[in-house]
């Protein structure tokens, strides 16, 4: 199928989102201005204040002289990129792949590929667009060609039709200029001075000798134009292949119905991830509200699932997140990453319990959608001594221990966070403690073990090693102490309680 | 008359099936090595489709709580199967474990911030077939959550274990069992310098249908070990002192 695309242009983007917002300023010429080299210089102009004479990229101190009573507005940097892609977002209604104009910054390209007909055809879709937009309030040129290049060339400089037919757009652009191929100032200054005005005038000289001329991007710009050369879109939401839509009657608003909803539109998704032999991983399901909020909530899963019935589950552990406002007119289910599943083997005996149990992995889905993906974790071997380092959390459920697990040392069932400092009686330097007080109870050591020289790992950190010693008190309570550093009579506080032993 | 009494002993079976525990095997197959303590349970079978308490107040007992349910979950978990630990503030060392015995890549930690969520988590996990054990960190258990948990493990047949610091609600939930581990000093043979195998005392405050009692128990190294003192034992059936829950 030929590729179509859309090029809009809105002739006065800043202008008329003001308007919109100030309908007062409809009789005030205003320009926006934001300051350059400590200059104010004009960046947008308004319809009136082009009437005056006024110009893009004079100053504005000029601009007042020129026009009396002009109303300088003070223009953000990037205010105009955020409205394109906000109007971008609003026209994925007429194409899925809406992309931004990286040339010129002030329109919109699109792919419109097998969409016109959805509104009887390309005049009337154009026609539905321009109108949308000017009851918007916004002043758009549109054109309709095989390519991106052709369709802005056409509508911003074309005087005829802005439907090009398809293969008609070489001949669409041989009475344009120069400036609607998209081509740079030193470029378009040489052309001038050339004395080519139409595009006519160069199109069917040689390539060899455009290319010695004007560079090789000159020859791209005008291939892109032309067809002969592919040019790629950067879409401003990528389409998702699996996707699903539910348009409501009425507008929803109570729980069970948003779960009918749901259902319906989960039963639609698994029929074609099965088919696809993929599952879902993540899903955003998103509802269009009366008033034209967005409500979205999402759901993980930690192994691709195409199962109705348990993304429903995670679904409704969500529902109540949902705030419904009037009603939801329009629900959109997307599915932004799948993976292959693999085919449920239907055993007629219990499998083997373990990790992989699917039943545990749904578990684990459900408290990942309900409290939080980051509560679920698992501890594997990690090759350090020092305490604090030698257990490595893992939030995957598949990953397999590198190494064993040590039992030459023992270790304390219970660790604290942090040690904390304890007073100690020892009676000879690198011996355990006679005593120790622990949050003001003294306890006899009766037994003790030690000590286990830890030292830092001085790539990682710097500091004292540690010298640990299990001790046994006369209650038979067991505790980890530990002294920090060398013996030595100038600090205090040096010994530390770290755990407890079972 | 007969007959009445025959009711009454069947009767009495299945209600003591529907509440977990599983008539004696023949040959006891399915001890866990436990020794004299699973003969304070009715038929002689640790309930593993059940709710278990344990109380410990200071962290010397939690300590020692966390090696006696270490020991558990090594011969829950030997078939294979993964379990999970749920917590609000944990400070359980995984490193510890393996010295008990457990795989402990096949637990599952669920650090959540709440007693609220660790109890929906906890319900949610005593539903799923294929976890062994499920252990809980909780203080807020009353009387519902606790119903409801029991209703959860009598479907799945999933051992829960409870820890709790809390001694004031005690009487307020409905555990099989309820277990007060305390470390008691460790002995070593004559001579030997350093510290023995942890030994504790295990203490069986409550359990349905069975006879309480007090042990104590040592961690051989690879598995527990009684240590015979002049402690009452006595036959399930005979006691007058049998609880009926």
């Amino acid at each position: 199928m030929q590729r179509r695309f859309v090029s809009i242009w809105f002739c006065q983007l800043l202008a008329d989102w003001q308007l919109i917002r100030r309908p007062e300023l409809a009789a005030v010429p205003f320009v926006f201005a934001a300051p350059v080299h400590g200059r104010m210089m004009i960046t947008a102009v308004s319809a009136l204040a082009a009437a005056a004479g006024i110009e893009k990229g004079m100053r504005a101190a000029d601009a007042k002289a020129i026009c009396a009573g002009l109303e300088v507005l003070n223009d953000k940097p990037g205010r105009c990129e955020k409205l394109l892609r906000a109007l971008a977002e609003w026209c994925i209604r007429y194409a899925p792949i809406v992309a931004i104009d990286e040339f010129a910054k002030d329109g919109l390209l699109l792919e419109v590929s097998g969409c016109p007909h959805l509104w009887g055809g390309e005049r009337a879709y154009i026609k539905e667009m321009v109108l949308r937009l000017k009851s918007k309030g916004y002043t758009v040129r549109l054109a309709i060609a095989d390519t991106p290049g052709a369709a802005w060339a056409v509508a911003r400089f074309g005087k005829v039709s802005p439907l090009v037919a398809s293969g008609e757009q070489a001949t669409a652009l041989l009475p344009l200029v120069p400036e609607a191929l998209r081509l740079e100032a030193p470029i378009l200054a040489k052309l001038r001075k050339l004395g080519f005005y139409q595009v006519k005038s160069f199109m069917g000289m040689p390539r060899s000798v455009l290319r010695r001329r004007f560079g090789e991007g000159f020859l791209l710009r005008l291939a892109q134009a032309l067809g002969t050369e592919q040019e790629t879109l950067v879409p401003v939401q990528v389409p998702v292949d699996f996707q699903e839509r539910l348009p409501c009657l009425e507008p929803i608003r109570t729980p069970v119905a948003i779960e009918m909803a749901i259902t319906r539109l989960l039963e639609n998704l698994c029929t074609r991830l099965k088919a696809a032999g993929k599952g879902l991983r993540h899903g955003i399901l998103t509802g269009y509200r009366l008033d034209g909020q967005l409500v979205q909530i999402a759901i993980g899963t930690n192994a691709a699932s195409h199962s109705v019935s348990h993304l429903l589950k995670l679904f409704k552990l969500k529902i109540d997140h949902i705030r419904p406002g009037l009603g939801i007119e329009l629900f959109i289910l997307d599915v932004p990453k799948v993976d292959d599943v693999a085919a449920a083997q239907e055993t007629m005996w219990a499998v083997k319990p373990g990790l992989d149990d699917q039943g545990i992995m749904r578990l684990l889905d459900r408290v990942a959608v309900k409290v939080g993906p980051n509560v679920i974790r698992r501890y594997l071997p990690a090759s350090h001594y020092w305490p604090e380092r030698s257990v490595q959390p893992t939030f995957s459920v598949t990953e397999k221990p590198a190494a064993a697990w040590r039992l030459d040392m023992p270790r304390p069932t219970e660790l604290l966070p942090a040690p904390v400092a304890i007073e100690v009686m020892a009676l000879i330097p690198d011996h355990p403690p006679r005593f120790f007080i622990y949050k003001g109870v003294r306890h006899q050591v009766v037994k003790a073990d030690g000590p286990e020289r830890i030292a830092r790992e001085w790539w990682l950190e710097q500091g004292e090693h540690r010298d640990y010693y299990q001790v046994e008190d006369d209650q038979g309570r067991r505790y980890w102490l530990f002294r920090s550093g060398h013996y030595t009579s100038e600090k205090q506080f040096k010994w530390f309680i770290h755990g407890f032993f079972a | 008359m007969n007959t009445k009494s025959e009711l009454v002993h069947k009767l009495q079976q299945d209600i003591l099936m529907w509440q977990g525990f599983k008539p004696a095997a023949e040959g006891r197959a399915d001890r866990i090595g436990l020794g004299a303590i699973e003969d304070a349970f009715p038929g002689g079978v640790f309930p593993k489709g059940a709710i278990h308490e344990f109380i410990a107040v200071c962290p010397e007992d939690a300590a020692a709580s966390d090696g006696f349910i270490a020991g558990l979950l090594a011969a829950l978990m030997n078939d294979g199967a993964a379990s999970l630990w749920i917590s609000t503030a944990r400070h359980l060392f995984p490193a510890a474990l393996s010295a008990f015995n457990v795989a402990t890549e096949r637990i599952i930690f669920i650090d959540v911030d709440t007693e609220k969520d660790a109890l929906w988590v906890m319900e949610e996990a005593l539903r799923c077939k294929g976890l062994a054990v499920v252990v809980a960190e909780v203080d807020a258990l009353g009387l519902i959550e606790s119903r409801r948990l029991q209703l959860a493990v009598e479907e799945s047949g999933v051992t829960g274990f409870i820890m709790r610091k809390d001694t004031r609600r005690m009487a307020s939930t409905i555990a099989t069992a309820r277990w007060q581990i305390s470390p008691l000093p460790s002995v070593l043979e004559a001579g030997m310098p350093g510290l023995g195998f942890p030994r504790w005392q295990v203490a069986l405050l409550k359990v349905r249908n069975g006879i309480p009692g007090s042990w104590m128990m040592e961690w051989a190294g690879t598995g527990f070990l009684e240590i015979k003192q002049a402690l009452q034992q006595d036959d399930w059936k005979s006691g007058e002192q049998r609880q009926i829950g």
